[in-house]
């Protein structure tokens, strides 16, 4: 194995950091400018969101359920088994809705748009794409970042629903409480900066699962191993800064916001 | 041994009045790394000639065309397009004059989640200024010039090589650009195939004369092109007569090193003493 100097690595790490900023802001400064492929905008929303509902619903649904198993020895001790609804709103709303659904988004999408760019770089495609007249970026980037961010604040808001109705499953099916008081403990505890927190960060991470899936792929080389190599990079690498994100922004969110 | 070079009086004479050629090389070198693959190398490609450029694999021919195209930036020297300095223009900039260019990739490059139709009709969509209707009637015209009109509706998966390559040639000639640029369209191909595909380009230049830039390894597929000339009666590429010279100009130029060794016709190229393109041609 080829070893690399200690200054090689730093360049090649601080160059590989240029070229995704460079990426990101010239697709969001381009995000409205025309041409707008509306129609490719579509398509990647129908591939993003309605492809990845499946494993959203799930994971929503069974997160919010063992949620709700998982808590309620430690709340019947308490004498609290009624706030059940309380904890899995709470829980879900502020952070394992966005952040799992990110993972999930981020598992499946990421490696999708760093695969199929990465493959249309090593054929050249992109190249033949530029020799057409047409800006990559505009073409296939911005319409992936556009449908990512749309869809997964959407999917986040599906995911927490599902979570509360796994939870009520369990509650009510192996608690035995009353599923209204489920419900209404869970609406009541929700305030607007719960509400908010959850739905800036799937907006973030939105914007984390396509730059990074389209700046792997797009920087994808060689051959058909370059671009296996970029797809697990872009999954890892999404994956990780979604987890670190979500830390800075929920600190982030309340010290704005003024909670606790 | 030091490569011998074009002289730089011709090199600057190659260069002179760029607006009145399709394309001017002058002094253009770029290396990759350590690699340098080009240095100091001048030409010109005159509105209606063809120019083939050869050299052995790495000699910098496909660069030249992606260097002409502005999908790379020369590390020294100016590269006029149609009357555009490529070096100094953004790549926004560029969009607008790439689509008065035609390339054919070596691989082809088509896109392969489009079907033949998606791929040739790729620029007239983007145009976004032409009809559902005309655009249908140019891709059909384009198709039935590389004679592949059944094959509208398949992916280039179903394509075979040659078949990849002829819709490459369609989608570049779709719009009738002022310049196309060939980037060993035989490549890979076996000899009946590639004389189809030489055949079209045959067709090409003396149908459209356009001016072309044309990157092969194989010196017999320049030749063919250099002694024969396409009969509109027959439909058919034929041989002209001994000593004859076709309607289009076609040149010569022979890479070495990163440096342009050669720059002429065909008979000057016969004719050559130097004894890397005698070895070369012979």
């Amino acid at each position: 194995m080829e070893l690399t100097s200690p200054s090689e690595f730093a360049k090649e790490k601080v160059q590989a950091i240029q070229d995704y900023a460079l990426l990101s802001s010239r697709s969001l400064a381009n995000l409205f400018r025309p041409p707008l492929y509306l129609g490719d905008m579509f398509q990647q929303a129908d591939l993003i969101g309605v492809g990845s509902l499946p494993i959203v619903v799930l994971t929503g649904f069974f997160t919010g359920a063992v949620l709700a198993l998982n808590t309620a020895e430690t709340l019947g001790r308490f004498g609290s088994l009624t706030l059940i609804g309380q904890l899995v709103s709470i829980s879900m709303v502020r952070e394992l809705g966005p952040v799992l659904t990110g993972l999930m988004v981020a598992g499946r999408n990421a490696s999708g748009m760093a695969s199929e760019l990465g493959s249309m770089i090593v054929t050249e495609q992109i190249d033949a794409m530029r020799a057409l007249g047409t800006d990559p970026t505009k073409k296939l980037v911005i319409p992936r970042i556009a449908a990512t961010v749309f869809m997964l604040f959407f999917l986040t808001i599906i995911s927490d629903l599902l979570g509360l109705v796994g939870g009520n499953a369990v509650s009510t099916l192996l608690l035995g409480l009353d599923s209204h008081q489920y419900w209404t403990s869970a609406w009541q505890i929700l305030v607007f900066r719960d509400v908010f927190t959850g739905l800036m960060k799937p907006v973030v991470f939105g914007l984390i699962i396509s730059t990074i899936g389209c700046y792997y792929g797009m920087s994808a080389r060689g051959g058909t191993q370059g671009v296996g190599r970029a797809t697990t990079q872009a999954v890892v690498a999404a994956s990780v800064l979604i987890l670190v994100m979500d830390f800075f922004l929920t600190k982030l969110l309340i010290v704005l916001l003024g909670y606790r | 041994m030091p490569v011998p070079t074009l002289p730089l009086e011709s090199a600057k004479a190659a260069t002179g009045g760029p607006s009145q050629h399709a394309i001017v090389f002058n002094d253009v070198a770029i290396a990759f790394e350590d690699n340098v693959v080009l240095d100091g190398v001048s030409f010109r490609l005159d509105h209606g000639e063809t120019k083939a450029v050869f050299g052995v694999a790495g000699a910098g021919k496909s660069t030249i065309l992606k260097l002409a195209l502005g999908l790379i930036k020369p590390d020294r020297g100016q590269i006029i397009v149609l009357g555009e300095d490529v070096t100094q223009m953004k790549e926004e900039d560029l969009f607008e004059l790439r689509r008065r260019v035609g390339i054919v990739f070596q691989e082809s490059a088509l896109f392969d989640s489009l079907t033949v139709r998606d791929n040739v009709a790729f620029r007239l969509m983007e145009e976004g200024e032409v009809s559902e209707d005309e655009i249908e009637r140019r891709v059909r015209e384009a198709l039935s010039f590389v004679e592949l009109e059944r094959t509208v509706d398949m992916l280039p998966s179903e394509l075979s090589g040659g078949m990849r390559r002829r819709v490459a040639i369609a989608r570049a000639i779709v719009t009738h650009p002022e310049v196309l640029l060939y980037d060993s369209p035989t490549g890979g191909l076996d000899p009946v195939t590639s004389t189809t595909i030489i055949e079209l380009i045959v067709k090409q230049r003396d149908v459209y004369k356009t001016s072309s830039l044309l990157v092969s390894h194989r010196l017999q597929d320049a030749f063919i092109m250099a002694t024969h000339c396409f009969d509109r009666t027959t439909n058919k590429m034929q041989p002209l007569p001994p000593g004859a010279h076709g309607e289009v100009p076609m040149t010569f130029l022979v890479l070495r090193d990163g440096k342009v060794i050669f720059d002429g016709d065909a008979h000057e190229l016969v004719q050559s003493k130097d004894e890397y393109i005698r070895e070369y041609i012979s």
